[in-house]
């Protein structure tokens, strides 16, 4: 099957004469319906990468291709309408006076009909859960509602790919687990693909895939029980590592004998108990 | 910090003037600045007066509302008021000391003078109490809509405005953390003489300058993410819908200016 993502050798430097550039030689492919998470350090090229799969940045060398299309500056608007892009600040990316005005405004701008956006708006905001709150302003909303919010703006134009650019950084861990049970459901209702940029690791346990990035450049790509099991590597790294992983860590100090592979918390707690009754 | 402010202040409800087109209300309030100055009599001003609050009774909203609107004006009404009774000449001397007389024509003046700022402030705050501010900029952009011919920016103008009116509670609850964030690390704001005074706003001019800008940036990279490329081939989600009611409203106006215009001295 082809790819729905595809980059090759991509390159970005923010200033040409920097020594140590944001992205280098980056290359990976992702498939239809896959979640992805990107995941690596302050600095370490995340977002730079994020913003150059929908042509905000215009990488120096190598090339992007978005639902086989190659990207280039004719089809940069094209591309975007297929893919939608959540960002971090819930107060900066608000738009609209009004929630449904905010979820509007990325139809107005394709010149969707109005009777076609009063649908698409209500439908939007039915999934996000926030339509009893379609006239409120947003200073009256919470971070996770305005994220919720944010999320419908992209859902209402029906998007083959939804980026979260570190989207739950700045909520509590109830706004938190709202925006990612939110997605979670929309993805599956309509086979989306979803690029998660994170530092939360639980959100990152999530994905089919994780890729690791380090100083601009991918250092390691796989599932999260191939990531995760790398361990003490990746604190090194300055990463977290899920709570199973810490726990494991713990009980290696004081002499128990782990299992080497990694344990989502339903299978760390199934070891315990096992091992625990079979002494 | 946001009860203090007029601008903006929007009371809800659903009485006629409420539902009244934008437009309309927006047209009839600057008709009405402009058709003041044909006052110039009791009758007249009596007449709108009467006109007034007649509105006033059909929004429903409470008097006081409006007479806290004057409030913050109302040194300068006086000082007007004082300077048209000092100096204008005419009619019965009712008191005179050097340049300054007190006569009838004097005294009749300041009082029509009164009459038209309190009429005026009744009016705008008329406006602004029985419109969203939403509905005020979507009423602008359409009354602007003729100045396209001569490439005024119409559409950009209103994206502003009506972002410019969507960030200000955000920048007032900014402004706020900010002043209690320099608070805690000891600095006094409006104490001390004019300069301190004005040191001490540094530190809160200056955060709010950068993250404004900081704002601006993310709110296009996220404006451009969503397929925003300007003003052309934009369809718009909200429409003002142009009643029988609003045209009555205008209708009204018109009366009230003939009236006006026969009663004048």
């Amino acid at each position: 099957m082809q790819p729905i993502i595809e980059l090759k050798n991509i390159d970005f430097n923010y200033q040409p004469e920097d020594a140590s550039p944001a992205l280098k030689d980056v290359s990976f492919s992702i498939q239809q319906g896959e979640w992805i998470a990107i995941i690596g350090h302050n600095g370490s090229g995340k977002s730079t990468l994020a913003k150059t799969i929908n042509g905000l940045l215009l990488p120096a060398s190598g090339s992007i291709a978005v639902g086989g299309k190659e990207l280039n500056e004719t089809n940069v608007w094209d591309i975007r309408k297929m893919v939608g892009m959540v960002f971090q600040n819930p107060d900066n990316q608000f738009v609209g006076s009004t929630v449904e005005d905010d979820v509007a405004f990325g139809l107005e701008n394709q010149g969707i009909p109005r009777e076609e956006m009063l649908v698409r708006v209500r439908d939007a905001l039915e999934k996000v859960r926030m339509d009893s709150f379609a006239t409120r302003e947003p200073a009256r909303l919470s971070g996770g509602q305005k994220q919720r919010v944010a999320i419908a703006g992209v859902v209402a134009l029906r998007p083959d790919i939804i980026i979260l650019d570190e989207a739950t950084s700045m909520l509590d861990p109830e706004g938190r687990e709202e925006v990612i049970t939110t997605i979670k459901k929309i993805k599956e209702e309509s086979n989306l693909t979803v690029i998660s940029i994170t530092h939360d690791i639980d959100e990152a346990a999530n994905a089919n895939r994780i890729l690791v990035m380090k100083q601009g450049e991918l250092v390691s790509e796989g599932t999260p029980e191939k990531i995760f099991s790398a361990g003490t590597e990746l604190i090194q790294m300055g990463l977290d590592l899920p709570f199973p992983e810490k726990l494991k860590i713990a009980l290696k100090e004081r002499g128990v004998d782990v299992p080497t592979e990694y344990l989502t918390e339903e299978r760390m707690v199934d070891w315990l108990w096992t091992s625990v009754l079979n002494k | 910090m946001m009860n203090k402010l007029i601008f903006g202040r929007y009371i809800p409800g659903d009485s006629f003037i409420h539902t009244l087109d934008p437009r309309a209300k927006l047209l009839a309030s600057f008709y009405f600045i402009g058709i003041i100055f044909l006052a110039n009599n009791w009758q007249t001003y009596g007449i709108l007066a009467i006109f007034t609050l007649f509105a006033i009774f059909l929004s429903k909203v409470n008097i006081r509302f409006f007479i806290r609107g004057i409030k913050p004006l109302i040194w300068l009404i006086l000082f007007t008021v004082a300077l048209q009774m000092l100096f204008t000449q005419g009619g019965t001397v009712y008191f005179s000391w050097g340049i300054f007389t007190i006569t009838e024509f004097g005294v009749i003046n300041g009082l029509f003078i009164f009459c038209r700022f309190v009429l005026i402030i009744f009016m705008s705050t008329l406006l602004t109490l029985t419109t969203p501010p939403l509905d005020l900029s979507d009423a602008i952009e359409y009354l602007l809509r003729p100045l396209k011919a001569v490439h005024f920016p119409v559409h950009e103008v209103s994206l502003m405005l009506s972002i410019a009116l969507r960030f200000v509670p955000t920048l007032m609850d900014e402004t706020e953390k900010i002043m209690n964030a320099q608070r805690a690390r000891g600095v006094d704001f409006g104490e001390g003489n004019l300069v301190q005074k004005m040191k001490a706003v540094v530190p809160l001019l200056i955060p709010l300058f950068v993250s404004s800008f900081n704002r601006a940036e993310d709110l296009a990279t996220a404006m451009e993410a969503r397929g925003y490329q300007g003003g052309d081939g934009r369809t718009k989600y909200r429409v003002l819908h142009w009643h029988s009611k609003d045209t009555a409203v205008i209708l009204a106006f018109v009366a009230l200016t003939v009236v006006l215009i026969f009663l004048r001295s």
